[in-house]
């Protein structure tokens, strides 16, 4: 079983993934450059988080003509598991595989902090180790965190059961205090907050393990 | 072939908050500026674009526009012609 990271000109926390799965998770993980269109052998994909070309323009707005997003697309129609962490969540927002998308924090501010985080959704296998409404903790860092949406694509995603996370503390305006989603069939997840960063007994919080330990189920 | 010079101006929904717009709209009253009511931000971004004619031109910002230079969940856009140049050697 394999895990495969992409890796952007300007992604930041594919070391920080790979750690979590091949180091805290013993799972093989490789890294993907973004030129790649080969995605055979890897049983789920990470967009990690980071500032993909920079971006300019909009958060993952270039990213998503990257080639191997192409291939992503094929990836996630054969039933792959794909998670977008950040700006993963950002770009897979601007490729259309997730519903809306992530514009400027309500505060304007960058916001570096821990968010206490309630589990929506027990419809997919990413959070199969949590019963609905329970309470987590993990890290953020994002400027452009606040998810936005259509009335029409909210009441979607509601009865799709697609909302996957929630703030308890909405710390950048998203509507409906919404951290995280899915699609409809639940194989991608988008989420701000960065499990990668809980997995290891050394920061003090392994909230996010769980969560990565479901990309290979 | 002609050159054609464009304006695409993208900008927030209305229904999405631009507190960007909000904080400089705030910056407005220290500068001793009262009354604005509605401050909003948006990109101008200026193309020069090669076509068949207007038309063809046309046809290609708008493909660009809604597929690249703005993200219509969040994003509405216009398009404006400036001069058009003299045709190209072809």
């Amino acid at each position: 079983m394999n895990i495969g990271i992409i890796v952007f000109p300007g992604s930041n926390c594919d070391r920080d993934v790979r750690w979590a799965t091949e180091g805290c998770l013993g799972i093989s993980t490789s890294f993907l450059w973004h030129e790649t269109t080969d995605l055979s052998g890897y049983d789920a994909i990470v967009i990690p988080g980071g500032f993909s070309y920079g971006d300019y323009l909009r958060c993952g707005a270039i990213a998503r003509f990257a080639p191997v997003l192409n291939s992503l697309i094929s990836f996630v129609d054969k039933g792959g598991k794909v998670l977008g962490i950040c700006n993963g969540f950002q770009i897979l927002t601007e490729l259309g595989l997730l519903q809306g998308a992530l514009t400027r924090n309500k505060n304007l501010h960058f916001i570096c902090d821990r968010a206490k985080l309630s589990i929506e959704s027990t419809k997919s296998s990413w959070m199969k180790n949590y019963k609905k409404h329970d309470s987590i903790s993990l890290p953020i860092a994002h400027g452009e965190g606040r998810y936005q949406c259509s009335p029409d694509i909210l009441k979607k995603l509601q009865d799709d059961d697609s909302v996957a996370l929630k703030y308890a503390d909405n710390p950048n305006g998203s509507i409906n205090d919404i951290a995280g989603i899915t699609n409809k069939k639940g194989n991608v997840l988008g989420m701000m907050p960065h499990p990668e960063r809980a997995c290891d007994d050394a920061l003090g919080n392994i909230d996010g393990k769980s969560i990565l330990s479901t990309l290979l189920s | 072939m002609s050159l054609f010079k464009a304006r695409v101006f993208v900008h927030l929904r209305p229904s999405v908050l631009d507190p960007a717009g909000e904080a400089t709209r705030s910056a407005t009253k220290r500068l001793g500026i009262d009354g604005v009511t509605q401050l909003r931000i948006g990109k101008s971004i200026e193309l020069e674009i090669e076509a068949e004619n207007r038309d063809d031109a046309r046809s290609k910002i708008e493909l660009m526009s809604d597929r690249l230079l703005a993200n219509p969940v969040i994003e509405d856009w216009t398009l404006e012609f400036k001069d058009e140049q003299k045709a190209l050697t072809s």
